[in-house]
């Protein structure tokens, strides 16, 4: 089970550069290790990260193994106008997580 | 055969004394010239490298003083222990990842689940109300069944006995993330375990596990968290070993550790043989650990190496 968080200023005033933050509750198996019976435990990571403002893509991540369990990805962008931050995580089985954060942009 | 065996054998210790020999009298040749080499400068740098290696303690700017009784004189939290990467992990609710633990643990709060229909809200409604200030006191005495339980155990107990459910696993996901929520409801109010009236013999037992030498290496707890906290092991800052921040987020290993699978952790490192999980040994010794850190403010969930 994957529960995303995310933190997204409620507001903002127009151009302002705003800190964004996502975690998502992920286990982040690297493939390398082994299990108590001396199996491989298969590779199982979150591979891809996008977040979309205004429909536009403005941040993706290439995730790779030895990334660890529950990544936390912090990035900026700039308010432009009122809209929605939406972010999308790929894991290795192909389950998509989606979450959409509002923003309203002041003048 | 076994004459055969024998004449081997001296044959090979014949050849092993001369060859010591050899080196003997290559070793005095070799001790001696390095000494006609070394002049006095040198031996005074060597005698001043030699003087420097004098282990750096580290000690926190935070401390509280001890309470009376105790062999430590302040109390320090794990977390001055800590780099400052670590403390801003912590300290930042977003980027602590044992938060994760609450949200899943407030919906088990209010599972109804087991033979009698009831979930933990039946009885106990709002936890953050509640369970205010109760992690804070565990191990507690139990007067119904004389003895003290951890939180952990009070948590099955509750599930056994009122809900009618089967017991969590010790380290299964839900006891732990339901013991950090119920711990977290306390965070911010100074531990106050109980050690007097009946408390007093598993506080004894605790205290008398927690100074005796145990495993292949021959230590005790007190022998690194008492004697040498604020000193490096390897890499590594030891603490005073205290338990106000439990259960603790683990970067080495990426979830949430309950008290006891830490405990169980130090004495595999001391190479003894652990007790078993919710054993009366493990009771007294978390009592005693949690005694000691009385009046440290509670930090669940806690993020450390």
């Amino acid at each position: 089970m994957t529960i995303p968080r995310f933190r997204v200023p409620a507001t903002a005033k127009r151009g302002d550069i705003i800190p964004i933050k996502t975690l998502i509750q992920h286990p982040m198996d690297s493939g390398f290790l082994k299990d108590k019976s001396g199996k491989i435990i298969p590779r199982m990571i979150i591979n891809d990260f996008e977040c979309k403002y205004l429909g536009k893509v403005i941040f993706t991540a290439k995730l790779e193994p030895s990334i660890s369990a529950n990544p936390f990805i912090e990035f900026f962008a700039r308010a432009e106008s009122d809209g929605d931050f939406e972010f999308t995580w790929i894991d290795d089985k192909g389950t998509v997580t989606k979450a959409k954060a509002p923003i309203k942009v002041t003048a | 055969m076994k004459r055969g065996i024998a004449a081997v054998g001296a044959g090979m210790s014949l050849a092993s004394v001369v060859l010591l020999a050899g080196l003997k009298i290559f070793g005095v040749a070799w001790a001696a010239t390095a000494l006609q080499a070394a002049t006095p400068e040198t031996v005074k740098l060597q005698k001043s490298a030699s003087q420097s290696i004098t282990p750096k303690v580290f000690v926190p700017h935070h401390g509280i003083p001890a309470p009376p009784g105790s062999t430590l004189k302040i109390l320090y939290s794990g977390y001055q222990f800590r780099s400052a990467a670590t403390k801003a992990m912590q300290d930042d609710d977003f980027s602590n990842p044992g938060m994760l633990a609450l949200d899943p643990a407030s919906a088990e709060w209010s599972h109804v689940e087991g033979t009698a229909g009831k979930s933990c809200a039946s009885c106990h409604q709002d936890a953050s109300k509640t369970m205010h200030g109760v992690g804070a006191t565990y191990p507690k005495w139990n007067a119904r069944l004389k003895r003290p339980v951890s939180l952990e155990q009070q948590i099955n107990l509750c599930r056994t006995g009122r809900m009618g459910a089967k017991p969590w696993a010790f380290k299964s996901e839900n006891l732990t993330n339901m013991t950090t929520y119920i711990r977290y409801q306390s965070r911010g109010l100074p531990v106050k375990v109980q050690t007097n009236g009946p408390m007093t013999p598993w506080y004894d037992k605790g205290k008398k596990l927690y100074n005796t030498r145990i495993g292949q290496l021959d230590m005790s707890c007190a022998n690194c968290h008492d004697t040498y906290f604020g000193h490096h092991i390897r890499a590594d800052m030891l603490s005073q070993g205290q338990i106000n921040d439990f259960p603790t987020y683990r970067e080495k290993a990426q979830h949430l550790v309950p008290v006891e699978q830490r405990f169980i952790g130090c004495m595999k490192n001391v190479r003894a043989k652990p007790y078993k999980p919710f054993s009366d040994e493990f009771l007294a010794l978390e009592l005693y650990v949690a005694s000691r850190g009385n009046g440290l403010k509670i930090e669940t969930p806690g993020v450390r190496n």
